[in-house]
């Protein structure tokens, strides 16, 4: 009993309202002996209230011989109102002296006397007998009264002479109710649904058996449970709330609920007071299976509940679920739970309680639902299919603008809702693979420590937006070329602590590692604050090893850019950490695989910042499909920043033999795609064609002369290294809708090519590898 | 959260307890010794909880539901039924008449509080 909770207080009221009802109770049983042959219910109601009044506060100040004589005298009542029993003069003589022994015994009571049970059992045993008259009633009632010992009281009336927090004085009628099949079924019995009711009796006792035997011992432990929750329509119209369900079964312990809206209906059909939502509650916690039933106590008829407990080994609920049903309908529910609370009327749902009490150790391994662990295969297949869907879908819009307008109308609502939701299914299956680069910069650190140590050089680490989120293909392409980049600012890139204190600079070299997305691309930089390059000592080697021609006048960001070219090593002597001159050449020629680009940037003694960018998954891209002569290529979206129709005042030729043209008074080069991949019958003339204005991350802005646009699409990116080689100026190939192969441009590759061809000049162009449009198709 | 809560029992005791603990827990709680005196009482003012004794003089508990039912005012008001344990029967028929839920007597006021939160936000 709680100790803030003092029930003295009562005792006084009580007392008063005994006495009173007391003496109600013998003026009524005076009008009883009066009106033997014709007595009114409402005197029998009196009696019993009074009688039952008496026992519940007993029951609440916990006098339990009150409680078992008053008990078993108004059980007599109870009858006897109902006319189950006939009014007599001998038991009108018995109610009046039950009178009197409970006069005699809530005076003890006050008197906190010890009573001794002898004062009144021979009256209850008188009491009895005329309860026994009645045959229904027989077997209940004499054992509700042969069980005055107190542990049979307690099972029968659970918990009577002391308050019913605790659970256990629940526990009897709920393991009874649960034994019924928790057992995972063994072996026998196929087709369960077909039994007899008399074997699933048999099933169900066996199962209750043998559960007792191997449960009991271990009781403690965490489970899993799963618990379905189907609540019938009308559960709401007596206000029971699934909501404040919910959040009681929290307390229990770590819990999830997964909310069914399917048999929600449209909004005109909603009515407030019917339940449409059903649930399913994952539910981790030491509780025991009749807490969960507890917070479904008031619910239990008007809902459909099962909890199964999961464990290793456990079938699916599905096998046990006809045997339930069966057994709800016959009587081996009642067996099992003689007190049950489910009195059946015809539409009862079948309750079902699954699963045992048993907290095998097993269960304790409840498994995670936060997330799960797939094999990358898996939704590898799934990004490939969704791409092919992309494609289909594509295609059959393509197939439909040829349709007969009418036509063609009535499906194009259809087609844009199928493109919205092929591009959102593409776009939740690229989620999955997304994961942080945090996995990649986490390993830094260490690498930092170790070579700085190694080189005995000071240098911080910085890194920020460990965050950002790649495709798990990209992150794992991005752990070389990042540790590359970060050893070669080691090594190459700061300084000793002498000469940087020499240099007036701060001891302690910085190295700052960033990621961040950037017009739907990944970019990471690493930028330290060291000597920067020295494009002195560049150019002299490049030009020693005749990469580059003494004459050819390289601007700076050329002569940085000569770090990426094969076989170019800056190191005065080959150091084992920074490679042997194949380290940013390969780096670049990766990062350009992925569909990325790399570039340098270097202010002398300042330091050296490397830009690397990538897209965020290798899979897809948005693309606008251009037309130049036969060919369709791709041109990645997010480079493109406009498209112009140039006139003939606004271009410039120059020497070199490239083309400029001035866009609102910027100067562009022009990139001739035709004369680049030497395609037959495309537009040569600018003026005729189409310029599309991209940026690139070396070289600016350019524009790429085409004939003309076609649209825009998202296509699916086909590695052409799979199937092909490395071509300059394509960075992969895709499927159009109708089929044929088209190749994604590489901006920053034809950019350099044009670079790369004007200072050749013109006559050159023929000997380089050229794209044709046989070769295109060759691909395919 | 302050509730405003009906107590209908012809035992004054139960009353008490029942106005003691809810009153305790910061509830307001109204009595009433039979269900006419509690729809004398209520009329059309709305309560956050009903709490009902079964076996009462003038208007048992279960015409009291029934009552309360079908009245528009009071027909989502969360009504809890007060009941022994053996009355199983009666457990039912207050379910029938649409109560929301029941405490069986004797109780702990914790426990007292518990259902109450159970139907109560």
């Amino acid at each position: 009993m709680p100790q803030d909770f003092d029930l003295d207080q009562f005792k006084s009221t009580y007392f008063e309202e005994c006495h009173d009802l007391l003496a109600a109770a013998e003026e009524y049983l005076g009008i009883l002996q009066n009106e033997m042959n014709d007595v009114d219910v409402e005197t029998l109601h009196a009696i019993f209230r009074c009688v039952h009044s008496i026992k519940g506060g007993a029951g609440t100040f916990n006098y339990t011989d009150l409680v078992s004589f008053s008990h078993v005298f108004e059980a007599l009542l109870d009858k006897l109102r109902d006319r189950k029993i006939k009014l007599t003069p001998e038991l009108v003589k018995t109610l009046y002296s039950a009178n009197d022994v409970l006069v005699t015994l809530v005076q003890m009571a006050q008197d906190d006397e010890v009573v001794d049970p002898a004062i009144w059992e021979q009256t209850a045993k008188d009491l009895e007998a005329f309860v026994q008259e009645t045959p229904p009633v027989v077997e209940k009632k004499s054992t509700a009264f042969a069980g005055y010992n107190k542990t049979e009281q307690e099972e029968e009336e659970q918990g009577w002479g002391l308050f019913i927090d605790e659970k256990d004085d629940l526990a009897p009628e709920i393991d009874l109710a649960v034994t019924l099949q928790p057992k995972p079924i063994p072996e026998p019995e196929p087709e369960p649904q077909e039994d007899s009711a008399a074997s699933a009796v048999e099933e169900a006792v066996e199962t209750d058996q043998s559960e007792e035997t191997e449960i009991r011992p271990s009781e403690v432990g965490i489970a899993h449970y799963r618990i379905q929750f189907i609540p019938d329509s009308h559960l709401l119209r007596f206000a029971n709330e699934p909501l404040l369900l919910s959040r009681e079964l929290a307390t229990l312990g770590q819990c999830y609920a997964y909310p069914d809206i399917s048999k929600l209906p449209s909004l005109d059909e909603i009515k407030a007071d019917e339940a449409y939502l059903s649930w399913i509650f994952e539910l981790v916690s030491d509780c025991k299976l009749a807490d969960i039933e507890e917070v479904f106590e008031f619910v239990i008829d008007d809902c459909d509940l099962k909890i199964d407990k999961i464990q290793a080994g456990t079938k699916p609920e599905s096998e046990n679920k006809d045997i339930v049903a069966d057994q709800s309908a016959s009587s081996p529910l009642k067996l099992a739970a003689p007190t049950s609370l489910e009195v059946a009327d015809e539409k009862t749902p079948t309750v079902k309680k699954e699963a045992p009490k048993s907290e095998s150790a097993s269960a304790s391994s409840s498994h995670k639902v936060s997330s799960i662990r797939v094999d990358l295969d898996r939704v590898d297949k799934l990004v490939n299919m969704v791409g092919e869907l992309v494609i289909s879908q594509a295609m059959l819009m393509q197939q439909a603008e040829n349709l007969p307008n009418n036509v063609g109308e009535t499906m194009s609502q259809g087609f844009e809702n199928l493109s919205a939701h092929t591009r959102h299914l593409q776009e939740s299956v690229m989620a999955i693979r997304m994961q942080p680069v945090k996995s990649v910069f986490a390993r830094m650190p260490r690498l930092v420590r170790e070579l700085s140590a190694r080189l005995k050089k000071k240098v911080d680490l910085i890194t920020s937006g460990e965050m950002t989120e790649v495709d798990k293909t990209v992150i794992e392409q991005l752990m070389d070329p990042i540790t590359h980049m970060i050893r070669n600012s080691l090594d190459h890139g700061v300084e000793s602590v002498e000469e940087r204190i020499a240099a007036g600079k701060p001891e302690r070299a910085k190295i700052q590692l960033n990621a961040e997305h950037r017009s739907g691309r990944i970019q990471i930089e690493v930028i330290d604050d060291g000597y920067g390059i020295d494009r002195k000592r560049v150019l002299e080697k490049a030009i020693a090893k005749g990469i580059v021609d003494k004459d050819d006048n390289l601007r700076d960001d050329e002569i940085d850019d000569l770090i990426f070219v094969p076989g170019f090593s800056t190191a005065k002597e080959v150091s084992n950490i920074s490679g042997r001159g194949v380290g940013m050449d390969v780096v670049r020629r990766n990062i350009i695989n992925l569909g990325g680009r790399i570039s340098v940037f270097s202010s002398p003694g300042k330091g050296t910042r490397f830009l690397l960018s990538l897209p965020l998954t290798l899979a897809v891209l948005d693309g606008m499909i251009v037309q130049c002569g036969e060919e369709k290529y791709i041109i990645p979206l997010t480079s493109i920043i406009e498209n112009i129709y140039p006139q003939p005042e606004e271009l410039k030729k120059l020497g070199s033999g490239a083309t400029l043209i001035s866009v609102r008074g910027e100067y562009i080069r022009l990139v001739n795609l035709h004369r680049l991949f030497n395609i037959k019958g495309a537009v040569t003339d600018p003026v005729e064609g189409l310029v599309v204005i991209v940026e690139t991350e070396r070289y600016g802005l350019v524009g790429i002369l085409v004939d003309e646009l076609l649209g825009q699409q998202q296509v699916v990116i086909k590695s052409l290294e799979e199937n092909y080689d490395p071509i300059a100026g394509v960075s992969a190939a895709t499927i159009l809708g109708n089929g044929k192969v088209a190749l994604i441009l590489d901006t920053d590759g034809l950019a350099q090519m044009e670079h790369g061809n004007s200072r050749r000049n013109f006559n050159e162009l023929s000997k380089q590898v050229l794209l044709t449009g046989e070769q295109t198709n060759d691909v395919e | 959260m302050g509730l405003r809560v009906l107590a209908v029992d012809d035992s004054k005791t139960m009353r008490d307890m029942v106005g003691f603990t809810l009153r305790n827990a910061g509830h307001e709680v109204l009595e009433a010794g039979d269900g006419q005196e509690a729809l004398d009482k209520l009329g059309n003012d709305r309560v956050d909880l009903i709490i009902t004794d079964v076996n009462m003089p003038r208007m048992d508990g279960i015409e009291l539901i029934k009552e309360l039912r079908s009245n528009n005012v009071h027909k989502t008001t969360p009504i809890l039924v007060l009941t022994t344990e053996s009355d199983t029967a009666k457990k039912n028929e207050g379910r029938a008449a649409g109560a929301t839920g029941w405490i069986v007597k004797p109780f702990s006021p914790e426990k007292l509080l518990q259902v109450v939160a159970k139907v109560c936000p």
